[in-house]
């Protein structure tokens, strides 16, 4: 008997959280609705082995997808119904796009019958989010369920990984069909890896070794790619000083001694100068966005560029690679290893060192141990460095507190960074981090928010509440949306058009939702306070009221090169 | 300033019900005019090919080609030059029946332009002429004065003067997915 398994007719609906099961799916995000009903019948049916999370809004459903992928390093998924509940996932969709988030999203629509007839929550949700997915589907007949979720896993997780959206019409899920479920193992059209080139290898390794002032910047692709291990590795073996992008931060220990920082618009001092001044530059998973480069006309035009990236697209898309090595970056690295001279570049190496000197003096020094009698950002996240020492996941919205959180939290582990970094989408941080928690059960999960973004997907607040999920929320609170209003101070003459937030009693909307919570002003109150917040196992919400008006620096002005970044 | 060019792409892909949205995304995305598009079978059985036609300047075009290429549905896109391709655009004219025995100059227009008259009746009859855009825009304008009541352009179709390697790109694929 070769195959012995009766088939048996299911309906598309069970053929989803088969599909699901399958792909080793085992937990979901999402909000129920009308075009999407036969699919949470089905979620009813299979609780014990499907586990749902209710959302208090579909945009929080795809941001905790997100910050679960991000964390587990599998797909998050994300279920909405028709018309809103599909648009309501937008944002979600174009942040996991811009960050290479790997999601599959799964939208209710009306029955096929009712296409295109501005039906009751219908909308085109193909044609909304065709430019914001790495791939979508729009299913109208349930034998079609099987092979495309396969495909959408497939899609999503492979290569760079990105969101896929799957729209399957009512009647798919309502038709019963014979289910059978074969894992996608190739597209004819799609290479997600491309071949490494051995001989451009040699050529990269040979730039390399004759360098003087050679650096390396990674981004998130190293992260992706598994690769954090290997590149440290290559920067032990080879002596070069390594400095990230903001989505690279946690993939190397802040205090290894080769870590040099943060580039870009916020990053170190020394990073963004010596952009400018080293004579090869090794990229490795990232695309050169322009908070990195600022003005590219004059970004490291005198050094040589060796781009290691699985992405052919970003090759020369805004830096010219003067060696482009295509594949993935965790063999690429493993190659090139031998290939390259070990050296000390000791007096390279102290250029960083004494830059960094120069933004401690001006910057880091007043930022985490200030003088002044209001709080900072600063030293809240020295605090929390202090109980976690590193090992706790930072999820971290837009804006300021964004900015600090990502250059003074001490990293230990990676995957240790979750935040919203190409779109810069506010609100993203509190659902992330219900999704990054439950990607990580046993590690500790911070959120840091300001006051404006955590209004942003507030509601949220009610799904912490009902999954008990442990996730600490820290809202640093300077009553105004601090970044857009640094760049009115800076370049508007101060005119503060509405950036000040009359805002609420945050304390008492947390503890509406049952969230132990407390609220820090005064400096003697906050480690006492942060220290209660890490050791409670449950739910916690810290507000820490900081100063109105700080400012982050360094700063790259926008439109100015990487060297023009200012201390002040 | 680089001046700008124009570029036959062509892009050979799955047949997928949103690529044509996806692709003309990308042009949309970057502010870029599309000036003609048109999708048929290839030369491969199941396999599609967009032909389209931009005017942009050279340092655009690659990081385009990628873009496209990137598509999941994308098997493969090129980029070549007018002088590298053969291409050809089809026009319909509509015209008055009256006109032609009333006007006898007509009759030579349609004779010099090597067009086709397609269908006559007694009200109106059909021109088709197939050629370049300055040839179908000639025979445009010339007949006009003899009151044209519908001209039609289509999209560009086009083949390359080299090899176009998509057939062993699909090999190789072939085997590698078994």
């Amino acid at each position: 008997m070769k195959n012995n398994i009766k088939s048996i007719k299911i309906s598309g609906a069970e053929a989803v959280i088969h599909s699901l099961l399958a792909e080793g799916v085992v937990l979901i995000y999402g909000y129920p609705g009308g075009a999407i009903m036969p699919i949470y019948d089905e979620l009813y049916k299979f609780q014990e082995k499907l586990q749902h999370v209710l959302t208090r809004h579909e945009q929080g459903a795809a941001h905790a997808a997100q910050g679960y992928a991000r964390t587990s390093g599998r797909v998050g998924v994300a279920v909405a119904t028709s018309g809103p509940g599909a648009t309501n996932l937008v944002t979600g969709i174009a942040d996991a796009q811009i960050d290479s988030t790997p999601i599959v999203c799964i939208t209710g629509q009306v029955a096929s019958n009712l296409l295109g007839s501005d039906a009751f929550q219908e909308t085109d949700i193909i044609g909304i989010s065709t430019p914001v997915t790495k791939w979508n589907y729009q299913i109208t007949k349930a034998s079609e369920i099987p092979s495309i979720l396969s495909k959408a896993f497939y899609i999503a997780k492979s290569g760079r990984p990105g969101p896929v959206l799957i729209d399957i019409t009512k009647g798919a899920q309502f038709e019963e069909f014979d289910f059978k479920y074969e894992h996608c193992r190739g597209i004819r059209s799609y290479k997600p890896v491309p071949d490494l080139n051995i001989d451009l290898l040699k050529d990269a390794a040979e730039i390399i070794n004759k360098a003087k002032k050679p650096m390396i910047v990674w981004g998130q692709g190293v992260v992706l790619g598994q690769a954090e291990e290997i590149l440290k590795e290559f920067i032990e073996h080879s002596g070069i000083p390594a400095v990230w992008t903001i989505l690279g931060a946690s993939a190397i220990p802040t205090s290894h001694p080769l870590n040099k920082g943060m580039v870009g618009m916020h990053g170190n001092y020394g990073p963004n100068i010596l952009t400018n001044e080293c004579d090869v530059l090794i990229a490795i998973g990232m695309r050169f966005d322009d908070r990195v480069t600022g003005k590219l006309e004059t970004y490291a035009k005198q050094a040589k560029v060796i781009h290691f990236e699985i992405d052919p697209a970003e090759i020369n898309k805004n830096v010219y690679a003067d060696v482009a090595v295509l594949g993935d970056c965790k063999i690429s690295l493993k190659k090139i290893i031998p290939l390259i001279n070990q050296d000390a570049y000791s007096s390279w190496i102290y250029r960083f060192d004494s830059l960094m000197e120069i933004e401690n003096e001006k910057v880091i020094k007043n930022d985490l141990f200030p003088t002044k009698k209001g709080l900072t950002m600063g030293e809240s996240i020295r605090i929390i460095n202090k109980y976690t020492k590193g090992d706790a996941v930072i999820v971290t919205d837009v804006g300021q507190h964004q900015m600090v959180a990502c250059r003074y939290t001490n990293f230990i582990k990676s995957k240790s960074n979750i935040t919203s970094g190409g779109l810069g989408t506010m609100g993203f941080a509190l659902p992330a981090a219900i999704g990054a928690k439950m990607g990580a059960p046993g590690r500790q999960v911070i959120t840091i928010i300001g006051d404006g973004g955590f209004q942003m997907t507030i509601q949220e607040l009610g799904t912490i509440f009902q999954t008990k999920i442990a996730v600490k929320i820290v809202v640093l609170n300077n009553g105004f949306l601090g970044m857009v209003r640094q760049w009115q101070q800076m370049f508007f003459d101060k005119r503060y058009a509405s950036t000040e937030m009359v805002n609420p009693d945050f304390v008492k909307i947390a503890k509406g939702y049952y969230i132990d919570a407390e609220r820090v002003s005064e400096r003697n109150n906050l480690d006492a306070a942060v220290s209660r917040m890490l050791s409670s196992d449950k739910p916690y919400f810290l507000e820490i009221c900081v100063e109105k008006e700080d400012n982050v620096f360094p700063m790259i002005p926008t439109g100015a090169s990487v060297s023009d970044i200012r201390l002040s | 300033m680089n001046t700008k060019e124009t570029y036959t792409i062509s892009i050979y892909s799955e047949d997928n019900i949103g690529l044509l949205n996806r692709i003309s995304a990308i042009f949309l995305k970057r502010h870029i005019n599309i000036e003609s598009f048109s999708t048929s079978l290839s030369e491969i059985e199941n396999v599609f090919r967009f032909i389209v036609v931009v005017n942009i300047h050279p340092d655009q075009i690659n990081k385009i080609i990628l873009q496209i290429e990137k598509q999941v549905d994308v098997i493969k896109a090129f980029y070549h030059t007018d002088d590298e391709t053969i291409f050809q655009e089809s026009a319909l004219y509509k015209v008055k029946s009256s006109s032609l025995f009333e006007e006898r100059h007509i009759q030579n227009v349609i004779k010099k332009s090597h067009a086709n008259i397609v269908t006559v009746s007694p009200e109106y009859f059909v021109i088709e002429k197939t050629g370049f855009r300055d040839e179908t825009e000639d025979l445009r304008k010339k007949l006009l004065e003899f009151g044209l009541l519908q001209f039609v352009r289509s999209g560009r179709i086009s083949v390359t003067k080299s090899k176009m390697e998509i057939s062993g790109i699909l090999n190789i694929i072939k085997k590698k997915i078994k």
